[in-house]
């Protein structure tokens, strides 16, 4: 089952696209990260898969064919927006109550405790809280609801270091726990190299690589040589970006199946997740290199199915 | 409530069953029973003010000051309708966009369209009564004024100062009020601009009924007998001679010759102002019509009898209704269609 599709997906607000022939679909049990740079998307694309958005073009569905926004589909999807917005004249006790009285799930003893472990009042109003304890509380709402897929909009925005770990900490346990598909947006990557697991990468308003993140480091390929010879090959289809450090130049190149061929005088290397996403960052027009573009677009979505 | 058969999964969808409706009671009464204690402050401090004031009109033999009076605080109470329209229908749905929450409230299991009937349904309906409620003090209240008593000529029930704070008036334009400020607060986003368009466009609406809409409820009648009694509602009344108007003071010129004058030009040797001149030339003053005739001048008035005051009432009413159906309408269909 794919928790998320989309297809030929696009969003216009006035005369510019939010998004743009979004073609997706992520598979269930994984922590999908959406990564892009500020304004590319991001936002729109989640508020598209939780339903508080209509389409421009194309068509989204989750949970495996429900259309998204319907009742079928917010039963199943629990969602914490950028900032956590929550309402702040009420007290956590009533937002538990609150939540609990919208759905038709709700695990009080569940989201009681993990409060306790916080050491969230529930007498306290939600704007007294800290923007960390805001975002822990609204989590603890979301999972409380025993969602099949959490849907998180820059979640970890408004915590400190430690609180992010204790963030996803709770995001991981409730993926083993109870099975949890997530789908997260960040333009901090590091947090997530360790726990992501599928990776959808925006550039304005366009995917430029989506695919579980195995795949994707399976297919990109770091190559170390001489500068003498880096003209040569930056500019060829399949290098994603080029550049240099001292005498050594670097290229990060996808290959289409395991490893090509090496240049005599070149060293191949693994590339992380963090290395692949950056190069792309710095080359937001590599994707539509002619023949670059199913390589990191389509082809490891394919995989993924 | 959607076309839910997607090929792949139909069976899930299909037992998907919504979170009941009475779920909901809690969620709105939670999030605006401050605001409604607010309705309930305001409009109890305006009863507490009509119940001794009511009392006083029973006992005082003298209307004329309570008359006074009764214009101040009526149109002080006018802005009832709008207040409610601001303070409880402007931030009802506007609240929720303006702080963001809507992408908490409107993601949960109960979905958006049905928070927002659950939402506007119970507002609009204690809006409504309350309204309804504070009209018959007010009706209590005044009553007696406007009906005259020994002495005191009646007041017209139908003329704008005090019709729309009675009967089912005050609640169809309080609940008016309230549609127009939901709607409001989804067009424009934000609470104080949708509060600021919520009295501008009821103050708007209001002043277009008094001054054009309400006259024509029903076609006004029309009568060329001067002396209309004070408590109908005269439209326009004129002196004629020969298919042209005759002012006042040439009216005078000729009456003058018979010792009578017209203070108003529909009220022949009358006062002009009701009980500041009780007339006692009325009675012998029963010539000056023919007197005029005479002289080829003659008196039309049109006008809408007291009579038709609870007609008028349910006109008023039931298209205010409709309207704030209609608003409330677009309004959830506007949630429904563009939410973010």
């Amino acid at each position: 089952m794919n928790v998320t599709e989309a297809s030929g997906l696009g969003k216009r607000y006035g005369s510019s696209w939010a998004l743009r022939e979004c073609t997706l679909a992520i598979p269930e049990g994984h922590l999908a990260a959406l990564v892009g740079p500020n304004g590319a998307g991001k936002t729109t694309l989640l508020d598209l898969v939780v339903g508080l958005t209509a389409p421009t073009a194309g068509t989204v569905t989750v949970l495996g064919g429900a259309r998204a926004g319907s009742l079928a589909a917010l039963d199943g999807i629990a969602f914490v927006a950028q900032n956590a917005p929550l309402h702040k004249n009420l007290s956590v006790a009533d937002l538990l109550h609150l939540t609990r009285n919208l759905n038709r799930r709700f695990d009080q003893g569940y989201a009681e405790a993990r409060l306790d472990e916080l050491g969230i009042p529930l007498a306290r109003k939600a704007g007294k809280l800290s923007g960390g304890q805001q975002a822990q509380l609204a989590l603890t709402l979301a999972l409380g609801r025993r969602p099949r897929l959490l849907v998180l909009d820059e979640p970890m925005a408004s915590l400190d270091p430690l609180a992010r770990l204790d963030f996803m900490a709770a995001v991981t346990s409730a993926m083993a726990g109870d099975g949890v598909s997530v789908v997260l947006s960040s333009h901090v990557l590091v947090e997530l190299e360790r726990v992501a697991d599928y990776l959808i990468l925006l550039i304005r308003g366009s995917v430029q690589v989506a695919g579980e993140a195995d795949d994707l480091l399976a297919c990109h390929r770091a190559l170390t040589g001489p500068v003498v010879e880096a003209d040569q090959y930056a500019g060829r289809p399949g290098v994603v970006h080029a550049w240099r450090d001292g005498a050594r130049a670097h290229l990060l190149i996808r290959t289409s199946a395991g490893a090509g061929p090496v240049p005599p005088g070149w060293q191949a290397h693994p590339v992380s997740l963090e290395d692949l996403v950056l190069a792309y960052l710095r080359e937001p027009g590599a994707a539509s290199l002619p023949g670059s573009a199913p390589a990191g677009h389509a082809e490891p979505t394919e995989v993924a199915k | 409530m959607t076309a839910l058969t997607m090929p792949s999964q139909p069976a899930r969808e299909a037992t998907v069953r919504p979170v009941p409706w009475r779920a909901m009671a809690w969620v709105t009464w939670r999030q605006h029973r401050l605001t409604l204690a607010g309705v309930v402050v305001v409009l109890g401090a305006a009863s507490l003010y009509l119940y001794p004031t009511g009392g006083q009109i029973r006992a005082d033999s003298d209307l004329i000051a309570a008359r006074s009076g009764m214009s101040v605080t009526a149109a002080l109470f006018q802005l009832i309708p709008a207040l409610i329209g601001a303070f409880v229908g402007a931030p009802a749905v506007a609240r929720e966009l303006d702080t963001g929450t809507f992408r908490f409230t409107w993601t949960q299991g109960f979905g958006r369209t049905r928070w927002t009937v659950a939402t506007l349904a119970p507002l609009a309906l204690t809006v409504t009564v309350a309204a309804g409620a504070f009209g018959l003090a007010f009706s209590w209240c005044y009553g007696p004024l406007i009906a005259g008593r020994d002495g005191f000529v009646a007041l017209s029930p139908l003329t704008n100062i005090t019709f729309d704070l009675r009967g089912v008036a005050v609640a169809g334009w309080t609940q008016v009020a309230f549609a127009i400020g939901v709607l409001a607060g989804v067009l424009t986003r934000r609470v104080v601009p949708a509060m600021f368009a919520t009295i501008a466009a009821w103050s708007g609406l209001a002043l277009l009924t008094a001054v054009c809409l309400r006259r024509h409820y029903e076609p006004p009648l029309v009568t060329h007998t001067p002396n209309l009694p004070s408590a109908d509602w005269v439209l326009t009344q004129s002196w004629d001679q020969g298919g042209k108007p005759v002012s006042s003071s040439a009216i005078n010129q000729i009456l003058h010759k018979i010792g009578a004058t017209i203070a108003t030009p529909g009220q022949l040797g009358a006062a002009a102002a009701p009980g500041t001149d009780s007339a006692p030339a009325n009675a012998e003053s029963t010539n000056p019509v023919q007197y005029l005739l005479h002289h080829g001048i003659t008196f039309s008035a049109s006008y809408q009898p007291a009579s038709r005051f609870w007609s008028f009432q349910w006109i008023e009413g039931g298209w205010l209704l409709a309207l704030s159906l209609l608003l409330m309408t677009a309004t959830v269909w506007l949630v429904r269609r563009r939410a973010a």
